[in-house]
């Protein structure tokens, strides 16, 4: 695989350029931002694994998806479970308007292309993202987005669904949510792929003054299925971002979760549960910024690797000199289900300001024989004594996520084909 | 109470045991009839804990020769969770934090794991709640504790509680309590010690693994035994721990030598 990356030419490789050739016109509102993207990545190799950012993550995955099939493929219509109550449900397919038909509810307002011009983009910028390869990609397909301003407290949870189904295709999905000062939303993403297929995400936030966004994303992917996904948000004082993840089942995952906290002052919780069986390789690299004094960052990552299954974690947080009395707390947790996982994980934190609390750690563990065996001096047998402590090592994470991911029923699904052990 | 014509329950003889590479126990022998409450005393390092463990059937010990009959069934070539439905119960030193894994849930699993091996029908959620809240009060427990995860953030007299819980759920027949007494206030110790009280019956047999003569003054052995460098040195009545607590542990040492020399 190294040998391979290195025999590379500097150019984009035939991957991106059929790619590029297959895509639709340019159209619609994006249609210069999908020219600049078309543009951008056809000068850029793929990333590659002598990209420090990308030494773990080979894109196999990703490269053995037909670029022409899936640009010309399409989404399946869908069969999804109903959608929990007091829910507003939005189907994000890259090619069609989500808004088209939809009553918003109170709170909720579609953007103008005139603050989309202001707004679109600017989150990427401040972390430091706008040109990554995942990035490009998603603006050069996304024909598409969904863009909505947040004003008051909503009260229905936003549940965004993306299903790439059984066929090639690619999903291009991007979303743009300003959050208005003291503004206030639950907001629900699903990804799920059944098949070879790519889904590309980009969601950007702006969470003006003492705004608070719960924000879950829940992904069940296919073993030739690559996820790519970018989020950015930028947090001004006061405000409060609590993040969830949980993942499981993709031959390819790459999550980018990046926070800027612009004046410090605000509050980042991200959870994250990270599940690899089979061959799967997931990685997230999560990145936070404190760009001002005072700013608070609670972040756990959990990791299930099984079988073969491979996952990375960096985690970078930066304290500038200017983000006095930051109180960071990172903490990475594995646990290895058999011999052949592997799991790389790794905290980066740059500090310089000196008045500072941040703590950081990393746990690579089995199931614990303690554990094991206290459970079954109870009358429990092994196998289902391990998986209830596999599943309350999960709960833990799941337990976080908006209530309308009950719909979804996170825990079987994302166990059930993760765990044959 | 000693009844010598009860039925035996849990029968070991010239155990001997080790974990990892290093023998713990050298032969002990020990016979526990229905109705029968016994403690084993004795310093750090005797052996006490390692008995109750290899008993239950931890996988990092390993029973090196002897036999342990229960009931008149070979013991030791049951896995743990067999061991526990038929009815033998090991009290935790240490009660293992569980996150996420709930208190109720996680008793309820354990108690129809018993149910299923003693014949009895599985109980359902709501069943099992009227149980539950029945048996709290053996060890005045706040019904809070069923929603949390097992043991997790509990304090130390909460945990014990939360052992004597189970047991009362579980009905054993051998109870082994391996320093339930440990890390418990006075009010503490009367409500878990209340517990095993309310819990022993002519039909079970309870072994007391304890330091403290302080636990017996709440719950009356029928026999006190004094273990030493892996071995049962000495056996009496409650008088044993009494003459212990006056005495201190020095005469075992003098006692070993003696055996050591001879």
């Amino acid at each position: 695989m190294v040998a391979a990356s290195l025999s590379r030419p500097a150019a984009a490789p035939a991957w991106s350029q059929t790619l590029l050739q297959a895509l639709p016109a340019p159209g619609g509102v994006l249609a210069p931002v999908q020219q600049r993207g078309r543009d951008a990545l056809a000068a850029l190799p793929l990333p590659s694994r002598r990209d420090e950012a990308w030494r773990f993550t080979p894109l196999e995955v990703l490269t053995a998806l037909d670029p022409a099939q899936l640009a010309l493929g399409s989404a399946p219509p869908l069969s999804l479970p109903p959608a929990a109550s007091a829910t507003l449900r939005l189907v994000l397919d890259g090619r069609s308007d989500p808004l088209a038909g939809v009553t918003l509810p109170e709170g909720l307002s579609p953007l103008s292309e005139a603050e989309l011009q202001h707004c679109l983009g600017r989150t990427l910028e401040a972390n430091g993202c706008r040109e990554a390869w995942p990035v490009l990609l998603n603006k050069a397909a996304a024909g598409q987005l969904l863009a909505l301003r947040v004003q008051g407290a909503v009260e229905p949870v936003l549940e965004l669904v993306c299903d790439a189904g059984r066929e090639a295709c690619l999903v291009p999905v991007r979303v743009l949510l300003v959050l208005e000062e003291g503004a206030s939303l639950a907001l629900l993403q699903v990804h799920r792929s059944a098949g070879a297929n790519l889904s590309s995400v980009v969601v950007e936030a702006q969470l003006g003054e003492g705004a608070r966004l719960q924000h879950g994303l829940l992904a069940h992917g296919h073993s030739e299925a690559a996820l790519l996904a970018h989020l950015a948000v930028c947090q001004e004082p006061g405000s409060e971002l609590a993040l969830s993840s949980a993942t499981a089942g993709w031959g390819l995952l790459r999550f980018e979760p990046r926070v800027q906290q612009a004046d410090g002052q605000a509050q980042t919780t991200l959870r994250a549960l990270q599940l690899v069986s089979g061959h799967q390789l997931a990685d997230t690299h999560s990145q936070v910024v404190f760009e001002g004094p005072e700013g608070r960052l609670d972040q756990l990552h959990k990791v299930v690797a099984g079988d073969a299954g491979r996952s990375v974690f960096n985690g970078a947080v930066r304290v500038p000199r200017a983000a006095q009395r930051t109180d960071a707390s990172q903490l990475s947790r594995s646990l290895l289900l058999s011999e052949r996982a592997r799991v790389d994980t790794k905290p980066e934190l740059e500090i310089v300001a000196d008045d500072v609390r941040c703590a950081h750690g990393a746990t690579v563990s089995q199931l614990q024989q303690d554990e094991l065996f206290y459970l079954q001096s109870r009358g429990i047998a092994a196998d289902r004594a391990s998986a209830l402590l596999l599943r309350g090592y999960c709960e833990e994470i799941l337990r976080s996520l908006p209530a309308a991911a009950a719909a979804w029923q996170p825990l079987p699904t994302l166990l059930g084909e993760t765990t044959d052990r | 109470m000693i009844r010598p014509d009860a039925p035996v329950l849990l029968e070991i003889r010239d155990l001997h045991a080790r974990v990892e590479d290093q023998p713990i126990l050298h032969g002990v022998n020990l016979t526990l009839r229905a109705g029968e409450i016994h403690a084993v005393m004795g310093r750090n390092g005797s052996g006490k804990s390692t008995l109750s463990k290899v008993l239950a059937g931890h996988p990092a010990y390993s029973v090196t020769s002897g036999s342990v009959q229960f009931r008149g069934e070979n013991l030791l070539e049951l896995d743990p969770e067999q061991r526990a439905r038929i009815g033998l119960f090991l009290g935790f030193q240490y009660p293992i934090e569980i996150p996420g894994v709930s208190n109720l849930e996680f008793l309820r699993v354990a108690t129809n794991a018993r149910r299923l091996q003693k014949g009895d029908d599985e109980l359902d959620t709501f069943a099992f709640e009227d149980l539950v809240r029945e048996r709290l009060a053996v060890v005045q427990m706040d019904p809070a504790f069923l929603e949390r995860s097992v043991n997790e953030g509990f304090s130390g007299g909460e945990k014990k509680r939360n052992e004597i819980l189970q047991m009362a759920l579980l009905e054993p027949l051998v109870a082994i309590l391996d320093e339930t007494d440990s890390g418990l206030d006075i009010d503490a110790l009367r409500i878990v010690a209340g517990g095993v009280n309310h819990l022993a019956s002519p039909d079970n047999a309870t072994l007391l693994i304890t330091h403290y003569q302080r636990l017996l003054d709440v719950i009356t052995p029928d026999y006190v035994h004094v273990m030493a460098k892996g071995r049962i040195l000495r056996t009496g009545g409650k008088e044993l721990a009494l003459e212990l607590e006056e005495r201190g542990y020095d005469w075992v040492d003098q006692e070993l030598a003696a055996l050591e020399v001879a």
